[in-house]
């Protein structure tokens, strides 16, 4: 089963940055902790939401506006994709990723066919 | 005869939907399939008479339809020239033993990845049985919306692969306490007057016991639920609400609180010391005459440390006023900041009017009043405030 996992940084980057080095370390620890394990595919690093263009088309005509679709604090922060047996797995690795404990949260999205 | 068959299917279903889920993997396909099966049994039955192990009739039934089911679908999409030989092997057709899987029902019901309002639905629907239409008159609300709530609960399991599993041992507790939650709800819901509820609550607590029979906790809820529903008949009289202190005894159920004291006693024996536990401990010593209020007040103080939860403080300064006069009750109440809580003003309503200080109490049962709109609460607080009002306060 496949899951796309958001990530949501949320008040996280602030308070990670408010951190003591070697908490600041486990952080970065913990990220490459989940980059590495089974079944996980990192998506590529994600820049700041404050740094987004976000596109709209309107009767034909591109629309461009600046920042993310949602609210900076709402924005998404990044994504992984993961090959999990089910839902309880996926809440695993979730719980594992630094955002989650630090004010952000990871979304677990099934990952589905439409068409 | 029907009386009897009803007691079989209500004991049936969802034993025989959780083993077809577990073999089937699709909840939709397993209710179908069980639904025409139980159908069957309706019909030919009471014609025919009860087979002998009517458990293995349902199941072979429900497994065949659900078989030609899917059969006829992979005919018609010409997708797959076979069954899942592997699947339907696993049975054999003359079965008479299937596994009982209501545990890993009940947990995948109950999932956290659910809405609790859907675990509740979910759970009534699949384990308890009740169809949509009652769930939703239960739970006041029309019966499309509830159709709606357990039609994205299912499509969510399947989508999202919510595991069909009791949990691992690190997972257990945690999973346990939202299964206890789920229970816990409808019993409460139907605590308040919808009787049909609070035994679907009781019913699941027997289930959890029987599956779960070394849990503590799974035998205080279900004492817990037992002590407060032997006392359903005494709370209300003539439609009335009446208090613990002022309630006809011999209208207590004393089997119920009996069979409420041995789960008790079963809970403790494991080494229970839990929130339901210590819960049923103190409806247990409710059902004592007299009242060991000190006994009390120390169990709730043991439960607001567990918990932290200020009504359970609330609850904690009744019993000190009974012990220790109403105005050490009161000096607790007063520190909470409960000041949304109906109960919270009642409480204080019916202190101060002990300490007659009679302004005080009517203001506070006025606010009590302000906070409620059930029928029967709502009346019992007019009667104070009528009563008080005849009453001249002392200075």
């Amino acid at each position: 089963m496949k899951y796309v996992m958001l990530i949501y940084q949320g008040d996280a980057l602030e308070r990670q940055a408010a951190l003591p080095e070697d908490e600041q370390k486990q952080v970065y620890a913990d990220y490459q902790g989940v980059n590495e394990t089974p079944g996980v595919t990192p998506g590529p690093p994600m820049g700041l939401a404050e740094n987004a263009t976000t596109v709209r088309v309107d009767g034909g005509r591109t629309l461009t506006t600046d920042g993310p679709f949602v609210g900076m604090k709402e924005a998404v922060g990044g994504f992984f994709i993961l090959e999990a047996d089910d839902l309880d797995a996926a809440i695993e690795v979730a719980s594992r990723v630094p955002a989650a404990r630090y004010g952000g949260a990871v979304e677990i999205r099934p990952s589905e066919v439409y068409w | 005869m029907v009386a009897g068959l009803e007691r079989v299917f209500r004991e049936e279903w969802g034993r025989v939907l959780a083993t077809l889920i577990g073999f089937l993997g699709d909840f939709d396909l397993a209710e179908e399939a069980a639904q025409e099966a139980f159908a069957m049994a309706a019909d030919r039955w009471p014609r025919d008479g009860v087979p002998s192990n009517p458990h293995a009739w349902l199941m072979r039934t429900a497994r065949n339809r659900a078989t030609d089911r899917i059969r006829r679908e992979r005919a018609l999409t010409a997708k797959y020239a076979l069954l899942v030989a592997g699947n339907s092997a696993e049975v054999p057709m003359q079965a008479t033993t299937f596994p009982d899987e209501r545990l890993e029902l009940i947990f995948t019901c109950c999932h956290p990845a659910l809405a609790v309002e859907a675990q509740v639905a979910l759970t009534l629907r699949t384990l308890g049985g009740l169809s949509t239409d009652e769930i939703a008159r239960a739970f006041l609300v029309p019966e499309r919306t509830m159709a709606q709530r357990l039609v994205r609960a299912k499509r969510k399991i399947k989508a999202a692969r919510i595991p069909f599993r009791v949990p691992p041992a690190h997972l257990l507790h945690e999973r346990l306490d939202a299964v206890l939650a789920v229970v816990y709800l409808i019993f409460n819901e139907g605590y308040g007057g919808r009787d049909e509820l609070a035994a679907e609550g009781i019913w699941l607590g027997h289930a959890l016991a029987e599956l779960l029979p070394d849990e503590p906790e799974v035998h205080g809820l279900l004492a817990m639920m037992l002590l407060h529903d032997s006392r359903r008949e005494a709370r209300f009289g003539g439609g009335e609400l009446v208090l613990l202190g002022d309630q006809d005894r011999s209208r207590w159920n004393t089997e119920q609180i009996a069979a409420g004291r041995a789960e008790l006693d079963r809970a403790l024996a494991l080494g229970g010391r839990g929130p339901y536990v210590l819960q049923a401990a103190i409806a247990s010593l409710h059902a004592e005459m007299p009242c060991d209020w000190a006994q009390i007040a120390a169990l709730y103080g043991e439960l607001g440390r567990l918990t932290g939860s200020p009504v359970v403080e609330l609850n904690r300064a009744i019993a000190i006023a009974e012990t220790e006069g109403p105005e050490a009750g009161l000096r607790i109440v007063d520190q909470l900041g409960l000041d949304d809580f109906r109960y919270l003003h009642s409480t204080r309503g019916e202190l101060l009017r002990r300490l007659g200080r009679t302004d005080e109490a009517r203001a506070a049962y006025r606010r009590a009043r302000q906070l409620t709109d059930d029928g029967a609460e709502r009346r019992f607080l007019e009667r104070r405030l009528t009563e008080l009002a005849g009453s001249a306060g002392p200075g």
